[in-house]
């Protein structure tokens, strides 16, 4: 499953650490950031939940930018 | 200016005057000092959080914990030489926060612009419900259903005209400023712009399915393939901000320890002070921003003149094409064909038309639509049984129960069916019915009117060599390729071996040069994955193309092809001259820093003064619209 959701960040360099932040949390098949768009494009593994995964995602992005917001 | 802008342009200007009043103010001392943090700390308490907090996480090395780094240890120097220099430490800061928020606005702004160049996603549907009209979200609206586009709406769904004339702008879709004229049952793209009159579609696909969708979607995702050059970026940061920071820790220890044991005397002062230096030009924001952004804006801006390229990475590719392999039919020439003669019939020429458009009536091939036009009847599908296509050959099937073949000189040999060569040029179907040869029926196709200038643009472009393949007779392939200029020509090409020539193009290909292979996106999809890049050609409402290609054309016009060639050169023109620029400037000023000839002021040129101007290099990118 895939799903989009719309992202705040202010700098290129802290998308793609969300991005890599994202691709290494489980429960994620794949990740992308769009900087550009502020789109977060999530590929969840199979029977996965999206909400709890992407809790774990935001958790994650946090760290790497305490900036961002994931709209979820 | 969002509120986290505007409330760093609070603190911005709070710090100033705080500066200017301590510069004048007669305090001296401890008072001074306190006066000072505070300045220091309304400027850059979020950064020092951000780096204590970076280093709890065990992600040392940001620029946050450069700042942070740079401008205490300039405060702590400032304390240590009792020189009472604090400005120093707080204007490092302070730069750093106005080029940030220059960074922020800059780039959004830019965001913005290009997201409003691609705003073609329509925000509702008029929907016709038992007569009366009502605004729906174009995700609701289901397929059969009835819209209603009045002027100066945009068509929110694919669909077919039932009632109305019109023209359509569809410059936000192609580039092309003409207008189309749409009448009743015409088909209608979603994204183009209704002009004059009132017209009611039956929607053909759901929103998400639609042409409009497709595209933002595609645009959108296009900065997930990356290209080589933002994949060395990134793996240029990961490596080189831990590297200066080592860097300057050798700056600041080495030389002062090497002093103290050559007897020369430390100088601790100076070495730290260059270290510091060192750090605050070493931030790669210029070139982790800069980059993507190009890209974006090329991107943007190629969209914006018909040209969808699905990702930065054949951005790249594009810029480095020498060699264009096109298809001919449908991409040089109309794929508009139309019968311009019936030779040696044996039965009247209606009835071999009509023998021949059932036949061919299961396929979607330009030929047989142009064979169907010619008969012109209608065409009662229930006659034709047993319809088998033999891919390059032709078809054979049974109409009112008898067998017919219809197809290229292949088909009859395989058939064993004797048959008369024609003497045309032009595609030749030779028709066998009941097993006896029944004549042929010459079918030519018409040049495009860009095709010669297409190619020769393509020249100009710095293209190297143009071929073209064609499942077409030698004859009519020659003809076509002496009238174009094209250097050189591959003709009787069946689908599978137009594959394999292009395999061996690739083969003898220069090793920095790429192949593109053009095509309409029907019948050579294969041929589209193979190549270099694959480009297709009037994908308008043709989801095949749009799939299977790299660069998507909403135009059939072959002039795009050298338009879109030199829409990507511009872009990796700017990308490069940023990646040097940069790196250039960075890595001088990191020398002139560890010699000592670059002070702080040096080093915030270098950081915040090279990424503005790559940032607004990288603007250049959108601009594509004279090349």
């Amino acid at each position: 499953m895939k799903k989009t959701y719309k992202i705040e960040v202010d700098c290129a360099n802290c998308a793609n650490l969300m991005e890599e932040a994202a691709r290494k949390t489980a429960g994620v098949a794949a990740a992308t950031v769009n900087f550009m768009t502020q789109k977060m494009i999530v590929e969840f593994e199979e029977g996965m939940e999206p909400v709890e995964v992407m809790k774990a995602v935001s958790k994650a992005c946090k760290k790497v930018e305490p900036d961002c917001v994931i709209q979820l | 200016m969002n509120k986290k802008q505007r409330k760093m342009l609070i603190r911005i200007l709070t710090t100033v005057v705080v500066l200017v009043v301590l510069a004048v103010a007669p305090v001296t001392g401890i008072l001074q000092f306190v006066l000072y943090l505070l300045a220091y700390l309304v400027i850059g308490y979020d950064i020092l959080g951000k780096a204590g907090r970076g280093i709890l996480n065990r992600r040392v090395f940001d620029e946050n914990f450069l700042m942070a780094v740079a401008t205490l240890g300039a405060f702590a120097l400032a304390i240590y030489n009792r020189s009472g220099d604090y400005v120093e430490a707080i204007a490092v800061m302070w730069f750093y926060q106005v080029g940030e928020l220059f960074q922020s606005y800059a780039v959004g702004k830019s965001r913005r612009n290009i997201s409003a160049l691609m705003d073609i996603r329509p925000d509702y549907a008029n929907l016709e419900c038992e007569g009366r009209l009502t605004k729906v979200d174009p995700e609701e609206v289901e397929i059969g259903s009835v819209i209603v586009v009045q002027p100066g709406e945009k068509v929110p769904i694919d669909g077919v005209i039932l009632e109305g004339v019109s023209s359509m702008n569809t410059s936000a879709l192609t580039g092309e400023s003409l207008p189309r004229d749409v009448k009743e049952g015409d088909e209608v793209i979603s994204g183009c712009i209704n002009m004059t009159g009132v017209l009611r579609i039956r929607t053909r696909k759901e929103f998400g399915e639609s042409t409009v969708s497709k595209i933002l979607e595609l645009v959108e995702n296009s900065s997930s393939r990356k290209s080589r050059s933002e994949d060395f970026i990134a793996k240029f940061a990961r490596v080189y901000t831990p590297a200066v920071c080592y860097g300057a820790l050798a700056l600041a220890f080495v030389p002062p320890v090497v002093g103290l044991l050559l007897g020369t005397g430390a100088q601790w002062g100076t070495w730290v002070y260059r270290a510091l230096t060192f750090l605050v030009i070493s931030c790669p924001c210029a070139l982790v921003i800069s980059i993507p952004l190009s890209f974006f804006a090329g991107i943007g801006g190629a969209s914006r003149e018909g040209v969808l390229i699905k990702g930065s990475n054949y951005m790249e590719t594009l810029s480095q094409v020498g060699c264009v392999v096109f298809d001919k039919t449908g991409t040089l020439t109309q794929g508009v064909f139309e019968v311009s003669g019936v030779h040696h019939n044996i039965m009247e020429e209606a009835k071999l038309l009509e023998y021949a458009a059932l036949a061919e009536c299961a396929s979607s091939h330009p030929i047989s639509k142009s064979l169907q036009k010619a008969y012109g009847g209608e065409i009662d599908r229930s006659r034709v049984t047993m319809i088998e296509e033999i891919s390059g050959h032709g078809i054979l099937a049974k109409v009112d129960g008898i067998p017919v073949a219809a197809g290229n000189t292949r088909l009859m040999e395989k058939l064993g069916i004797p048959f008369r060569e024609c003497h045309t040029t032009g595609t030749i179907i030779h028709m066998a019915v009941d097993g006896t040869y029944a004549g042929h029926i010459v079918i030519s196709d018409i040049i495009k009117p860009g095709s010669r200038d297409a190619i020769s643009e393509l020249k100009k472009a710095g293209v190297k060599k143009t071929v073209m393949l064609t499942g077409d007779t030698k004859k009519v392939a020659a003809q076509v390729a002496s009238e174009l200029d094209v250097d050189q020509v591959y003709s009787d090409l069946l689908p599978a071996d137009k594959v394999s020539k292009v395999e061996e193009l690739l083969a003898v290909q220069q090793k920095r040069q790429k192949l593109a292979f053009v095509g309409d996106g029907i019948n050579d999809a294969p041929v589209l994955t193979r190549a270099d890049i694959g480009i297709a050609m009037g994908a308008m409402g043709s989801d095949a193309a749009i799939e299977a290609a790299d660069v998507v054309l909403m135009d059939d016009d072959p002039m795009q092809i050298a338009k879109a060639i030199r829409i990507s050169r511009k872009c990796i023109r700017i990308v490069y001259q940023n990646i040097v620029f940069a790196l250039v400037i960075k890595f001088g000023c990191l020398g002139l820093g560890a010699i000592g000839i670059a002070n702080m002021w040096f080093a915030i040129f270098a950081d915040v003064g090279v990424m503005i101007i790559a940032v607004l290099n990288a603007i250049r990118a959108l601009r594509v619209h004279r090349l």
